[in-house]
């Protein structure tokens, strides 16, 4: 898409520089862009040409389609707020916070996401009925697990601890001289992480959680293992009936891949826009 | 820090010099807590600082000005000098616009009020952190070091604006090496080693008649160039 450079501030001319024609200045197509003209194309000629297999698979998968982008975008934005209170969790100095964050982190690195996935669609909803038994509750007795409600929990609850260490290791990197000054003007520890350190960290914070958004895209793949009808698996139903690896495999493929490629354009675009000088 | 024991007068200069490792920033940094000490207590305008139920209420009274000037990278000049002005104070966006303006005036660079931090000089930089400090009307201002991050030609801008605010009666505790300005500016000088007063007194006196072996030697090194 087009980008431009921003323009310095009026005060800030070099003289000698004047007659040097600014690199960049005017509107430039990121080169970047055309691939995923280029996927978004090739699905589009292989849909025409050949319809059958093609635009019968993307017909079929549509609606898992929609699946995988909600359950990315949904998990997205609630393991930001996990990884914000995770990564201020990692780094407080009140112990009993500082434990429970950092074994959460390390529990959940420990484990794959795919087993954790199973683990919450699977093994959780029994503890829940057993413990609702034990109590007489009835409503945690006969506790059904909802696919896509336990799906995104799972999401957030292992990326969130991934998103903490980033956003922990982001707020360290700003000078401890900000804190400082901020402090020494009288604002509160919280005053100061909300308009002093975090506005800051966010632009460092930026790159490392926007792959998490691609990487989260692809691993969304992953509900497919706990009957969840998104691409991956609305994929592996169309096989089941027409037996034709190469073509369904391949348009899925393209499928992520156009998906992918398009976020991963939007996440560089907000990174440049918000890039600041230092 | 090994027994140190302070008195500074409201409207009164002190400026404390001493080898690095001595204490003095340290002992700066306690005034306003950045610093924790074991032991004793430490009393601004009144109010006692290890009681201090709200070290935030201490601390808009106390003004403070960093070597490397800490300015908030992502706002311009003009916020900078706003942002505690808002939310600690609570002054209104145009009370605290006309106040920025007075002392952007006052230290020398009304220009800069939109520039971002990296697009102005060290010297600006720092005389936009005195002020920023200042904003907030604290009833003292501590310094520590605020010319030693500086090129040798931005220092005297930055000392101007402290020599104005000395002259104006603002009390001013400043850790420092530059002897011109303690000499010029300051009511006592305090010379500190490995963690102690050694000794203090008016510039006239301690310069040119110390009485500690100690503060000799130290002034020997320094005021030769």
């Amino acid at each position: 898409m087009f980008s431009r450079r921003k323009s310095e501030s009026p005060e800030f001319k070099v003289p000698e520089l004047e007659n040097v024609p600014e690199a960049g200045v005017g509107y430039h197509i990121d080169a970047w862009w055309w691939l995923v003209v280029l996927v978004a194309g090739l699905i589009a000629i292989l849909s025409i040409t050949k319809p059958d297999p093609y635009w019968r698979i993307v017909l079929f998968v549509r609606d898992g389609i929609g699946v995988t982008i909600l359950i990315t975008i949904v998990s997205f934005v609630l393991m930001i707020f996990v990884g914000m209170l995770g990564g201020l969790g990692r780094l407080s100095t009140n112990k009993l916070i500082n434990l429970v964050t950092t074994l959460y982190v390390e529990l959940v690195r420990g484990i794959p996401l795919l087993v954790q996935l199973i683990w919450w669609y699977f093994a959780f909803p029994v503890i829940v009925r057993e413990l609702g038994q034990a109590t007489h509750i009835s409503f945690l007795a006969n506790y059904e697990a909802n696919a896509i409600f336990l799906a995104i929990f799972g999401f957030v609850f292992c990326y969130g601890a991934y998103m903490s260490e980033i956003f922990r290791a982001g707020i360290q990197s700003i000078p401890k001289g900000q804190m400082e000054a901020a402090r020494s003007l009288g604002m509160s520890y919280f005053q100061a992480m909300r308009h002093v350190i975090l506005p800051q960290a966010i632009r460092v914070i930026l790159p490392p959680v926007g792959n998490e958004f691609i990487a989260l895209l692809k691993d969304s793949s992953l509900v497919s293992a706990v009957a969840l009808a998104d691409l991956t698996r609305r994929g592996r139903e169309f096989m089941a009936a027409n037996f034709d690896p190469l073509q369904v495999w391949t348009m899925i493929a393209l499928l992520y891949l156009v998906m992918t490629l398009f976020s991963a354009r939007i996440v560089n675009y907000i990174e440049r826009r918000t890039k600041i000088e230092r | 820090m090994r027994g140190v024991t302070l008195d500074v007068k409201r409207g009164e200069v002190v400026v404390i010099v001493g080898p690095s490792g001595s204490g003095k920033s340290t002992l700066l940094r306690c005034i306003n807590r950045l610093e924790q000490y074991d032991s004793g207590q430490i009393t601004v305008d009144g109010i006692l600082l290890h009681g201090a139920q709200n070290i935030n209420l201490v601390r808009q009274e106390i003004g403070m000005v960093f070597q490397s000037f800490n300015l908030f990278a992502h706002l311009t000049v003009m916020d900078n000098l706003m942002l505690a002005q808002k939310i600690v104070r609570k002054r209104s966006t145009d009370e605290a616009r006309k106040i920025s303006m007075d002392l952007l005036k006052k230290v020398g660079i009304p220009e800069k009020i939109n520039a971002y931090p990296s697009q102005v000089s060290g010297g600006q930089q720092q005389r936009v952190a005195i002020a920023r400090a200042l904003a907030m009307n604290p009833r003292i201002m501590l310094f520590d070091e605020p010319t030693s991050a500086l090129d040798p030609e931005m220092i005297k801008e930055v000392l101007d604006v402290m020599m104005d605010l000395a002259k104006e009666g603002m009390t001013m505790v400043v850790v420092s090496h530059e002897m011109g300005f303690a000499r010029a500016a300051a009511n006592r000088i305090i010379f500190m080693d490995e963690g102690q007063i050694i000794e203090q007194g008016p510039p006239n006196v301690v310069f040119t008649h110390p009485s500690q072996e100690r503060t000799k030697r130290f002034l020997s090194k320094i005021l030769d160039h």
